[in-house]
């Protein structure tokens, strides 16, 4: 029974349960009906991917190097690819993993540094700003198991300090003088450590450029989703600078003249 | 041509939201004090991901977290309760109660008993009483107060160690003798170290950096043994209450 | 003003009989009580300038700005009631990021006046509501180049080489009138836009003000920004030694 006097007295629809009357188990469904509900998909794996991207403290701020290759898996699929972004004035950020949904990071951090801009506060948002969103939306999303599949660097340099973290489709963080994603955890990270841990105050970008040069080199010899065109960000007090695409010097002559490789045994 | 016989099994692969960190963490109460530690290094796999991210954060000057497992769910929760914690103060005008800490923690992981935060507690302080305080969590949310507690990768070399030093398991103590109940702040720190010390020479996810926390009770005699500890930091933030230090030493890198 | 009291202007929802809105005028009103607005759309870029009155000593130098940025590109000062600037200059940026989203690009100033346009032409539809009680100058350099529009109370917008609006519109636009306005550059425009807002001033005799000035173009690599300190000082400067020798 209810108050509408124009149900009074007329046979009750059992399927429709305004007041929530039915044991839970019993009640029937009178929500709307997501005709695609079971068709929704979700990032289950990277289709379109970047690999490793560099990064280090040196002297007067941070460098970041990453190559110029989208792979579709094996196949090297799209060779001029820009892997870093400036965001905002004192801030570079750089991407592997899914590139598609990098450009949705991307699209999200140009929205969020007009919407800063707009206020014309006096603010701007430096590069632990930006770390700080970025580690909240990658960790919302992993926790709505929908995750940007992605591994982030962002550097940066603001009011004197440099600023160098990571962040990662778990909403994983965490910062150091030498970072490296993906397969250059592996290959390029004991090399930068080697080369820059205990020597941040005193790198030059002469030499800050050397080191990371040298380790893309590395990585482009051994991890096969590279290719020798790659770009290196700097960030100082002046602001972001991100380089034309470079190419690598490399040889792959036969090394008889190493141990292990040619003639000598022992 | 026979029909093909395909071997691929239907495949179902799943994001894991997950990962483990490494690390570990322990505190030690003693009358009038406690000691929360944790190293520094933060790993995945084989990987040192960064030498220095810490584990153990301070709440107020009577209340100390540490944290260890997954490195995101746990600053996520550290977040969280220290915004419960802001929330209190400005409701109350005061610190909330360790006890009440402690309690507020276990609602706050049962409350994702279904997706928990993958990180293992240990809250260390000092009670309304004035008493040093361990009470130490597992992921949802069940919780003790004890004496002492290890957690985290290498909890299975160091709590043994606990068991025997603090807790005097399998000793005897003299004829006519008996074990004392609390130790001293020195002997405390010693077996801290120790316990890292000796963790990160068997534990290839612990080592890197050490950083210990000592909460003393308001007018506790423990400060002495303080004044000579090398590169010891300050963290008190109010007047005439408990009193929050830090001590960081560096472990192994290898 | 006979009509008043006929019962026509109570709503913006009823003409009066010889097919007017009331409301609207007397939003109109609102926007004649305010200080004077101008826009200058120049060879390279765009320039605005407000007579921002200080209604009381106490106040904060610099406080409630009454240019505004909607995107990189656009700028947008108002003449009336502020509260209603800003929720317009609100509604303008929500369209600009609506546009991005759409069309992956910076949006033209057009499209933003328009919405704008169709926005405030809403509040003169229902007796729920008033009118906004501002005119809006639009000021950007988009993809057609530097680009200038007024949004009027009643909804309507037009596109113009120079605009005024406020209590002094009529004297800036005799001033606008006089200036070759596509053949300056901004930093000239500057110099123009602060001399008129002085010019007015003196001219209504009013208490203090601050002159508030906003540019985009070329100098600016296409980014609506203030008028940087020392050209906006030189500029007060010589619009205070222009009042001098003026007529």
């Amino acid at each position: 029974m209810d108050h509408f006097p124009t149900n009074w007295g007329r046979p009750r629809n059992d399927a429709y349960d305004p007041y929530g009357t039915y044991p839970i188990a019993h009640r029937p469904n009178n929500g709307p009906k997501d005709a695609f509900a079971d068709a929704v998909q979700r990032t289950q794996q990277p289709i379109v991917t970047g690999t490793s991207v560099l990064a280090i403290k040196y002297k007067d701020g941070i460098m970041m190097a990453a190559d110029n290759l989208a792979s579709y898996g094996s196949l090297a699929r799209f060779k001029d690819i820009q892997r870093l972004q400036p965001v905002g004035a004192h801030t570079v950020i750089g991407a592997g993993g899914d590139m598609s949904d990098f450009q949705y990071i991307q699209l999200m951090l140009d929205e969020l540094i007009i919407d800063e801009f707009s206020a014309q506060d006096g603010h701007t948002l430096g590069p632990a700003e930006v770390h700080e969103y970025l580690a909240q939306v990658m960790y919302a999303r992993r926790s709505k198991m929908n995750p940007l599949w992605n591994s982030i660097l962002v550097g940066g340099v603001k009011d004197g300090k440099r600023f160098l973290a990571y962040v990662d489709l778990l909403g994983t963080t965490y910062s150091a003088s030498t970072l490296a994603t993906g397969y250059g955890a592996y290959i390029a990270q004991p090399l930068l450590r080697t080369a820059v841990e205990g020597k941040e105050d005193i790198l030059t970008e002469e030499e800050a450029y050397k080191i990371l040069e040298q380790s893309m080199r590395v990585l482009y010899y051994r991890d096969a989703r590279t290719i020798d065109k790659y770009q290196v960000a700097t960030v100082t007090e002046k602001g972001v600078y991100i380089s034309e695409s470079r190419r690598l010097d490399t040889n792959w002559s036969f090394a008889e003249g190493i141990r292990g490789y040619g003639a000598q045994t022992q | 041509m026979p029909d093909m016989v395909s071997l691929a099994q239907p495949q179902q692969r799943q994001f894991n939201p997950y990962a483990d960190n490494g690390g570990t963490i322990l505190a030690i109460a003693g009358a009038d004090f406690t000691v929360i530690a944790g190293d520094t290094r933060q790993s995945e796999g084989y990987s040192i991901q960064t030498r220095y991210a810490p584990k153990v954060f301070r709440l107020t000057d009577r209340a100390v977290l540490a944290v260890n497992g997954f490195a995101a769910d746990g600053n996520m929760f550290v977040k969280k309760v220290r915004q419960r914690l802001e929330w209190y103060r400005h409701a109350h005008a005061k610190d909330m109660p360790l006890r009440a800490i402690a309690r507020l923690i276990q609602t706050m992981l049962y409350a994702r008993r279904f997706f928990p935060f993958y990180v293992y507690n240990i809250l260390g302080g000092i009670e309304e009483d004035g008493s040093g305080a361990v009470y130490s969590f597992d992921p949802v949310g069940s919780y003790e107060r004890e004496a002492c507690r290890a957690a985290g990768a290498a909890q299975s070399l160091v709590q043994p160690f606990l068991d025997n030093q603090i807790y005097f398991k399998n000793q005897v103590p003299a004829p006519g003798m008996a074990h004392p109940v609390h130790l001293p702040l020195s002997t405390v720190l010693s077996l801290v170290i120790d316990s890292f010390t000796s963790a990160t020479e068997r534990h290839i996810e612990v080592g890197d950096g050490l950083e210990m926390y000592v909460v003393l009770a308001k007018g506790s005699t423990a400060i002495q043994s303080l004044s000579t500890v090398r590169g010891i930091q300050e963290m008190t933030v109010t007047e005439d209450g408990e009193r929050v230090f830090v001590i960081r030493r560096e472990l192994k890198k290898d | 003003m006979t009509s008043i009291g006929t019962g026509y202007d109570l709503s913006a929802s009823t003409y009066s009989p010889d097919g007017r809105i009331f409301q609207v005028e007397y939003a109109n009103k609102a926007v004649e009580n305010s200080g004077t607005a101008i826009g200058l759309r120049v060879k390279d870029g765009v320039v605005l300038a407000v007579e921002k009155l200080v209604h009381s000593k106490l106040l904060v130098p610099g406080v409630n700005r009454r240019i505004q940025t909607v995107d990189r590109h656009i700028g947008l000062a108002t003449a009336g009631l502020l509260a209603d600037g800003r929720h317009l200059a609100n509604r303008a940026r929500d369209e600009a990021a609506s546009f991005r989203d759409q069309y992956r690009q910076p949006p033209p100033l057009k499209q933003i006046a328009d919405r704008l346009g169709l926005y405030v032409q809403a509040y003169t539809l229902y007796s729920s509501v008033r009118p906004f009680g501002i005119s809006t100058i639009l000021g950007a350099v988009d993809k057609t180049g530097p680009a200038l529009y007024v949004v009027e109370p009643s909804g309507v917008f037009h596109g113009y080489h120079g605009a005024a609006v406020g209590k002094g519109r009529q004297l800036a636009k005799t001033e606008l009138e006089k200036l070759k306005l596509s053949e300056l550059t901004t930093r000239e425009a500057v110099k123009e836009a602060a001399r008129i807002i002085y010019l007015v001033h003196e001219d209504a005799k009013e208490k203090e003000f601050e002159l508030e000035m906003s540019w985009v173009g070329d100098e600016t690599n296409g980014i609506h920004l203030p008028v940087p300190k020392d050209l906006q000082t030189a500029a007060e400067q010589a619009a205070k030694a222009a009042l001098e020798t003026f007529e």
